[in-house]
């Protein structure tokens, strides 16, 4: 008999990512790179394990093998525990027969005998696509403070992005009376992080009713919680300030690598009291070389600089030969970027090859048609020419000959 | 049981006193190296890359950062339910107090752990030589040969700052290989072969001549295990024809970091395939300001570098600040390096806070070092 745990946490990991495109194509959104050492799952996984949350399922279904080799027995993010720790919940075969995740709820009703073996008062939803530092143990004592069914973390957006979000409506005491999601006209500003605290009993109960009702899309936001809120349980709106973005997009997560090189975004990777864990390979210190200039960027272990890095997140063993510059681009794991080429406005994915003299993208104000312009994107083990030309935008998951 | 199955002991503080400030608070083995690592980690990696996973490491006084450093093994996944990695602390018996005289005096402290392991064979090493050895190779030609010992050697020239009665130099037989003396000579010029300290041996031949040496109160691995058996039994040597380097004092410390420095020397310590492992810290990328200036450095990772370095070794997690000048440098973990500093030739332990607009310039051969956690 395992040991009742007062709390744990469900991390819904099996997003495709469509919208990052090359980045996904052979990974789970979840494991895509971030910040220099890091995979988008390291947020929520430190946050619980800074939290006090020693638990965490992972419900996975796109692509796991990266995923599941990456979290292997937690150990990196001390969740190797003899009671607990960090578990990989893959759909499974049933006498019944097996079903593929359906939505996000669903997800949790298929894994409800795991959660019920740790018989805990309160489960936390978690989504893998999140960049923040956040304490859930005040959370969920704001949730019993309250005394909530349900508490959900809200952010306060500027109005006029208010309908890209769910939003909550609530009154000033933080009671949610009104849930809409992306509304056209919103009527408030407090945004759903995807950050649910239940009451274990409340939430098994919605998510059996749920499953049983043929017309429902298995979803949190579009089920789950309207059914709630209609049967009048108790939903509150946990405020949180800090930090927080969604990665979906190729724009947002250009966006939250350069956040970084930001000394005014409240993100604070070097705070040792809430450190960010993850995996990866030992590598000695990176080299600079005489001929290398470096302004604003982030360079990790491995890497060897020869060449110009500017307002850019390298991660471990790129290498940057000389002569080569790379510009408002974040290069990721193992990438090359041969002698002369130039890189702006990029993500490299891992383990790519940019020949001599290559471009890929460019600067907004270079570009002819500005409503053309955006990032570049070249995928996992891509091979860019010599002399070739990626245009800005461009989406490349294929290899690109050379020009002579 | 594996055949020929191979376990390793190593020494972690064999050297403490030649490397004076250096080990003040912690043994040869923990001395930091390389922005990231101690030495112990080249000499655990090479075993570790050469599928020895029973390591027992010895040591007597001063260890608490080596214990901390190795932990339980994990990052050289010596965390192991049979086998693994063992610390042999000073183990007092037949009379003595457990703080042993030399190696072999330290392995009778050892015997009982030798003596309950399966392998054939032990690979003997000290832990302050920086090399990235397959010492299967080594292994391979030790069988091959039927040697009874078999001394890891590297081919130096002895010039005008290595001196020759520090080192344990040895003569072979150019045609058999064979161990003709091994002795420290002053008087030694030119070409020399260098003892690295590794000695590999059957672990029964190792036994006795442990007991033997406990009878007659003997102590000294080189003296009294190597030097009788050089002519009685086949003593081999195995020359090492990578880049490798004996840390002796604190000028070759420095000398050795300037080694890594030297693409060719970098290729040659961390090649993919056998990595140097070492405890992990969870440090974030390097955060470079606008003002930084960087030329033939190794930065690890947790910096945050405002200022200007060259020619320099930056450890995790220090700062060097606005307009400081570091060149010629070893700045070790978590050193703090004010705004417009001037540092040149400064090896700078653990935890040292240089305030802002300070001052320090050594020379080549005598860097200033500055202890850790001190406050310039």
């Amino acid at each position: 008999m395992l040991r009742k745990k007062e709390w744990i946490a469900m991390l819904l990991a099996g997003g495709q990512g469509s919208r990052l495109y090359a980045l996904t194509q052979n990974l789970a959104k979840p494991a895509v790179p971030f910040g220099g050492k890091y995979r988008i799952i390291d947020f929520p996984l430190s946050n619980c394990i800074n939290s006090g949350i020693d638990t965490v399922g992972v419900l996975t279904q796109y692509q796991p093998m990266v995923l599941n080799e990456y979290l292997g027995n937690g150990q990196p993010w001390d969740l190797d525990r003899n009671d607990g720790g960090v578990f990989v919940l893959p759909p499974y075969q049933k006498s019944s027969g097996s079903d593929w995740y359906t939505g996000t709820a669903n997800a949790i009703y298929q894994n409800i005998n795991f959660i019920e073996r740790y018989d805990p008062s309160y489960v936390l939803i978690l989504s893998g696509d999140h960049i923040y530092k956040m304490d859930y143990e005040k959370m969920l004592a704001y949730h019993k403070e309250k005394g909530a069914d349900c508490t959900i973390a809200v952010l306060q957006v500027p109005l006029e992005e208010a309908s890209r979000f769910g939003i909550m409506n609530a009154y000033p005491d933080g009671t949610i009376y009104e849930f809409e999601e992306k509304p056209p006209e919103p009527k408030s500003n407090l945004a759903s992080m995807g950050i649910y605290i239940f009451t274990w009993e409340k939430m098994r109960k919605y998510l059996i009713a749920d499953a049983n009702d043929p017309n429902s899309q298995k979803d949190f936001g579009k089920n789950i919680l309207p059914a709630m809120l209609n049967d009048n349980q108790k939903m509150v709106a946990y405020p949180f300030e800090g930090y927080w973005k969604d990665v979906g997009t190729i724009d947002s997560l250009w966006e939250a690598n350069m956040d970084l090189l930001d000394p005014k975004v409240p993100l604070d990777l070097y705070d040792d009291s809430w450190k960010i864990y993850s995996r990866t390979p030992v590598m000695p210190p990176h080299y600079v070389s005489n001929e290398a200039e470096i302004q604003n960027s982030m360079i990790t272990e491995g890497c060897t600089i020869d060449g110009k890095v500017d307002f850019s997140v390298l991660f471990y063993g790129v290498v940057v030969e000389e002569g080569a510059i790379v510009r408002d681009s974040i290069v990721m794991p193992g990438s090359v970027i041969k002698k002369g080429a130039v890189v702006e406005y990029s993500i490299i994915a891992e383990n790519s090859v940019i020949g001599e003299g290559a471009k890929v993208g460019q600067r907004p104000e270079d570009a002819e048609d500005r409503d053309q312009w955006g990032i570049a994107v070249v995928g996992n083990n891509v091979k860019v020419g010599k002399g070739a030309v990626v245009p800005p935008k461009a989406m490349l998951d294929h290899d690109v000959q050379g020009v002579e | 049981m594996r055949e020929n199955k191979v376990m390793g002991i190593i020494f972690s503080d064999m050297h403490d006193s030649a490397l004076g400030a250096l080990t003040e608070n912690r043994t040869t083995a923990s001395v930091p190296f390389g922005g990231r690592y101690r030495l112990i980690d080249f000499t655990l990696s090479n075993m570790v890359n050469s599928d020895i996973s029973d390591i027992g490491i010895i040591t007597k006084s001063n260890y608490q950062s080596l214990m901390d450093h190795v932990g339980a093994g994990r990052p050289w996944d010596l965390a192991r339910k049979r086998g693994g990695l063992a610390i042999i602390p000073p183990f007092a018996s037949h009379g003595g107090l457990g703080i042993y005289r030399g190696r072999l005096e330290a392995l009778a402290g050892a015997l009982s752990y030798i003596r309950h392991n399966d392998a054939k064979y032990v690979m003997i090493s000290d832990s302050d030589v920086i090399a990235n050895v397959d010492l299967r190779d080594m292994v391979k030609q030790h069988i091959a040969s039927n040697a009874q010992m078999t001394l890891l050697y590297k081919t130096i020239t002895v010039g005008p700052d290595l001196k020759g009665e520090d080192l344990t130099l040895m003569t072979l037989d150019e045609e058999t290989g064979d161990v003709k003396d091994i002795a420290r000579y002053a008087s030694a010029k030119g070409q020399q072969n260098l003892y690295l300290n590794v000695l590999l041996i059957e672990k029964t031949l190792l036994e006795r001549m442990i007991n033997d040496a406990m009878s007659h109160d003997q102590y000294s691995m080189v003296r009294h295990c190597i030097q009788p058996a050089v002519g009685r039994m086949t003593v081999k040597g195995y020359a090492f024809e990578g880049y490798a380097t004996k840390i002796e004092n604190m000028n070759s410390y420095f000398a050795a970091h300037m080694d890594l420095l030297k693409p060719e020397v970098r290729t040659e310590l961390f090649p993919k395939d056998r990595p140097v492992f070492t405890k992990v810290r969870d440090q974030v990328s390097v955060r470079y300001g606008l003002s930084s200036k960087v030329g033939n450095s190794l930065i690890a990772d947790g910096c945050i570098i405002n200022g200007e370095v060259y020619n320099s070794i930056i450890f995790r997690g220090a700062k060097i600040g606005k307009d400081a000048v570091v060149r010629n440098c070893i700045i070790m973990q978590n050193t703090y390096v004010g705004d417009n500093a001037h540092l040149e030739y400064v090896i700078s332990d653990k935890d040292v806070l240089i305030k802002d607009s300070r001052t320090l310039v050594g020379y080549e051969t005598h860097p200033i070092y500055i202890s850790k956690g001190d406050t310039i």
